[in-house]
């Protein structure tokens, strides 16, 4: 038990992301409606956005734009000045800008998707579509 | 300009996408033109690249001047020269192919279908040749999304179809973005070839095996395999017939290629085959999805359902063979994604040129074809014999190097359901055959109103398939060519014997 | 459990191999204070220009699956009059002139007329274009770039769109401005890398550019990356207005939300 707090504690970015990704891919196998499948989809590549993003975070370090880097102190700012320690790691905040436009661009499809499904069979419910198909 | 051969090959595409683009809101006339010289550049540099890579073993080709791991590298070798030709060459051919037939279709949105198309072959390059696994995240987006766009513009089932392909390929995407995250916490990198020099180290980890199982997973979600295929048959049945040619050959064997690349040069086979000893279980898995494949395949009710079904028994094919951990065996799924990829091709070609001219892919419609339409059912027996596996076409030689290889690993199971698959193709392919050979053209042809006159489609839709067919042949006469110089230097010194 | 790092270990392995060259490099080598930026658009900028790629893609989906090609106007149109609320019905006999002072048009999803909003947030609509502008702008020194500023101005029109109606915007933008300005905005980037191979580097090495801006390899990296985040604002400015246009209308537009 005395190990379980820090185990839940020390890693509770993890327990986020997998509380999130679990209720996404409850949403999209679960729900009947297309579009609360859509939202579920997002929910699941969010939860993924944010576990990138927490595995970034530093101790102590803030954001990484390098402090006194424009104007006239911009000349000191030589390589020998700069700590890596004092600034959070970038990568993967380059990495989840990438993600999080992939996931604005599959919502516009997916939305689209559910325009012509809707055009042709005047419903977003799964199972009156596939009543509606059976009947064919 | 022939180093610059890795970076023209998927930016000449990209550029003339956008070109295309833009022309189809001046003039349409001009789209179809700029996609096909794109394409032939990329074929040209693609084949120049084989030729460079059999002197000179792997090619680096550093993006933006920045060496790896702070910047992304492109890494061509023998398997990546390989599918990129494949990949190409069957573009191309189905560019030619169809352009009747989207001119029928499509006529307004010409310059939108062939950006999407010409997006579509830049992201399947773009993931065979890119040696950085982020990026082949971001490509592997690209060919989806164009993917569920084209396929989404069918008939009347088609965008219900593309919709369940969304769901179950942004899992799969998604998955696979997270295996990356899980390896970058225990490496620090994403390079491919620099996670494989760091991993050793880590073999005991549990953020090493978690990643291995997740991005595996989320490949297989992409790759079609059984049980989690259920978007794949609806989504290539309801598909339009050029674009059902284009994605059907290419789609699942580049997400093959990916597996075999994650298996080789992420996750060395050290450390897949002698720590995790998990070739026992997927082969069983491969055993099933063959199985299912074929059986679902006998149960279908037109011609596109049972070919999609087919694709399905083909993957099992592969990631069996892959699997084995034999030279044999991995010989034998490289060199069925290429001939897989041409059969394929072959057959939806031909399907596509029956659905042109009688209007439906229904086994009715087939009647009493093979009078009225020679030589694209000539193709279609072509790619029915290849995917049977009958000598001298190169369906054949796969499956022989398949076999061989499940005899060496003692996985008498998986050598049975080969041989079990390939008689109900026979069957399939010989119910086609019965019906459009000896069934009169009857009056019931062509739901009704169409007239009994019917002619063969036009020129440009046969000869394409007719090369292809020609290719099956030519590949197979050749394959112990290929083997050696271009398979067995893939192959890592430690996978067997 | 043990081998997953803790929240916010500065010891982790992800925080120790690449990433301290770029946070202590980056400033000497591309003179980008904002490491988010320089990896971006440089380090990485090849996985940006698919980005921008897929977001174009997307566009043209929207597109493609949607747009119903133009039919022909309706023959009756109904009119209300803003100050007394009479609504009129004009048959089409004579030109009808498209946009009417004290009358507004009345289609099936129509909101009445509303002063308040309207005027507010047309007073706003410049205000955000310009905070768009300097979002991209100084995404070398504070937090932005081109993904954010393009979105800041696509916003812009789509409130635009919202505030009005879908009308009034694409007459401000009409469907060809905005489906051509999409590609152009990925070819601005793609142009820049293919001008950099051309020139004899690699693809998308901007140090190539030094020459043809007479500055030195670290400047014309910063410059490069300005260029390429001008081009993704382009796109992606361009891909919000035309996604939101097509889904909004169904692909007829005329009417919006």
């Amino acid at each position: 038990m005395s190990d379980l707090i820090p185990f839940i504690v020390d890693n509770y970015n993890y327990w986020i992301y997998i509380t999130l990704l679990m209720i996404g891919l409850y949403a999209m196998i679960a729900k009947k409606n297309l579009v609360k499948k859509v939202v579920g989809m997002n929910i699941f590549q969010t939860a993924i956005i944010l576990f990138y993003v927490s595995i970034g975070a530093k101790k102590g370090a803030t954001i990484p734009i390098i402090q006194h880097g424009h104007g006239e102190g911009a000349h000191e700012i030589t390589a020998s000045v700069i700590e890596a320690a004092e600034y959070i790691n970038p990568l993967p905040h380059v990495l989840m800008l990438t993600a999080i436009v992939v996931s604005v661009a599959t919502l516009g499809v997916a939305l689209a998707l559910a325009i012509r499904i809707y055009n042709r069979y005047e419903t977003l419910e799964e199972d009156e579509i596939l009543a509606q198909i059976r009947e064919k | 300009m022939s180093q610059h051969y890795p970076a023209l090959l998927v930016i000449v595409p990209l550029l003339s996408a956008l070109l295309i683009s833009i022309v189809g809101w001046l003039n349409k006339r001009l789209c179809f033109p700029i996609a096909v010289v794109a394409l032939s550049v990329s074929t040209y540099s693609s084949v120049g690249l084989l030729l460079r890579v059999l002197d000179e073993k792997v090619i680096h080709y550093h993006l933006g001047g920045w060496a790896p791991p702070w910047g992304i590298a492109y890494r061509v070798d023998h398997l990546s020269a390989l599918v990129l030709v494949v990949v190409s060459v069957v573009a191309l051919l189905n560019l030619i192919a169809t352009q009747k037939s989207v001119e029928q279709g499509f006529s307004e949105k010409i310059g939108a279908f062939y950006t999407l198309y010409v997006l579509f072959i830049t992201g399947l390059l773009g993931i065979v040749v890119t040696g950085d696994a982020f990026n082949l995240y971001v490509l592997l987006e690209i060919t989806s999304l164009t993917g569920y766009g084209l396929i989404a513009m069918g008939e009347d089932r088609a965008p219900l179809a593309s919709l369940n392909y969304v769901y179950m390929g942004t899992i799969g995407a998604c998955f696979y973005l997270l295996g990356i995250g899980y390896l970058y916490i225990s490496t620090g990198s994403l390079n491919m070839a620099d996670i494989s020099s760091i991993l050793p180290g880590l073999y005991d980890s549990n953020v090493v095996l978690a990643a291995f199982i997740i991005c595996m997973v989320g490949v297989c979600l992409k790759m079609a395999f059984f049980p989690l295929h259920g978007w794949l048959p609806n989504a290539y049945t309801y598909a339009p017939s050029a674009v059902s040619s284009l994605v059907a050959p290419l789609m699942t064997k580049v997400m093959i290629y990916v597996m075999i690349r994650l298996m080789l040069t992420v996750f060395t086979p050290g450390f897949i085959f002698s720590k995790l000893a998990l070739s026992n279980s997927v082969v069983w898995l491969a055993v099933i999805a063959i199985s299912m494949g074929a059986v679902l395949a006998l149960g279908a009710r037109n011609m596109k359902k049972m070919l999609s079904y087919v694709i399905v028994a083909e993957v099992g094919y592969m990631v069996g063979g892959a699997w084995l951990g034999n030279r044999a065996g991995m010989t034998g799924a490289v060199l069925h994604i290429a001939n897989d990829a041409l059969m394929t091709l072959c057959v939806f070609l031909a399907v596509g040129n029956i659905v042109y001219k009688a209007k439906g892919y229904a086994f009715e419609d087939l009647k009493g074809l093979f009078r009225k339409m020679p030589y694209t059912m000539t193709g279609l027996v072509a790619g029915a014999l290849s995917i049977i596996g009958v000598p001298p076409t190169c369906g054949f030689f796969s499956k022989w190097y398949l076999i061989s290889g499940g005899i060496q690993a003692g996985q008498y199971a998986f050598v049975a359901v080969l041989i079990f698959s390939s008689l109900i193709n026979a069957v399939l392919f010989f119910r086609i055959i019965e019906i459009g050979y000896y069934e009169p053209f009857g009056a019931d042809h062509g739901h009704g109103s169409s007239p009994i006159r019917m002619a063969e489609a036009p020129l440009t839709m046969v000869v394409p398939l007719l090369i292809v067919a020609g290719g099956l042949v030519v590949m197979g006469v050749y394959t112990g060519d290929i083997v050696t110089n271009i398979i067995a230097p893939i192959i890592p010194m430690g996978l067997g014997n | 459990m043990g081998d997953f790092p803790s929240w916010a270990d500065p010891v982790s392995p992800a925080h120790n191999h690449v990433s301290p060259r770029y946070i202590e490099k980056s400033m000497a080598e591309t003179s980008v204070p904002n490491i988010v930026t320089a990896v971006l658009a440089d380090y990485r900028g090849y996985d940006t220009m698919f980005e921008t790629t897929v977001i174009f893609g997307a566009g043209v989906v929207c597109f493609f699956l949607l747009r119903i090609p133009r039919k022909d106007e309706p023959t009756v149109r109904r009119y209300r009059h803003m100050l007394t609320g009479m609504t009129i019905r004009v048959k089409e006999t004579r030109k009808i002139p498209p946009v009417l002072e004290e009358f507004e048009r009345i289609d099936t999803l129509w909101a009445p007329h509303d002063l308040i909003i309207k005027t507010s947030c047309r007073i706003l609509v410049p205000f955000l274009q310009l905070f768009g502008l300097y979002v991209i702008a100084h995404g070398h020194h504070s937090p932005g770039g081109g993904f954010q500023g393009g979105v800041i101005l696509g916003a812009s029109m789509i409130l635009l769109a919202i505030s009005h109606d879908l009308r009034t915007a694409i007459d401000r933008m009409s469907e060809r401005v905005h489906a051509i300005l999409c590609p152009v905005g990925v070819l601005i980037y793609a142009g820049t890398g293919a001008l950099c191979l051309v020139l004899g580097h690699n693809f998308l090495d901007y140090g190539a550019l030094a020459g043809i801006l007479h500055v030195d390899p670290v400047a014309a990296r910063s410059y490069g990356i300005l260029i390429v985040e001008i081009g993704v604002g382009l796109a992606v400015m361009a891909t919000m207005i035309w996604i939101y246009n097509n889904i909004s209308s169904k692909g007829n537009y005329d009417e919006g939300l």
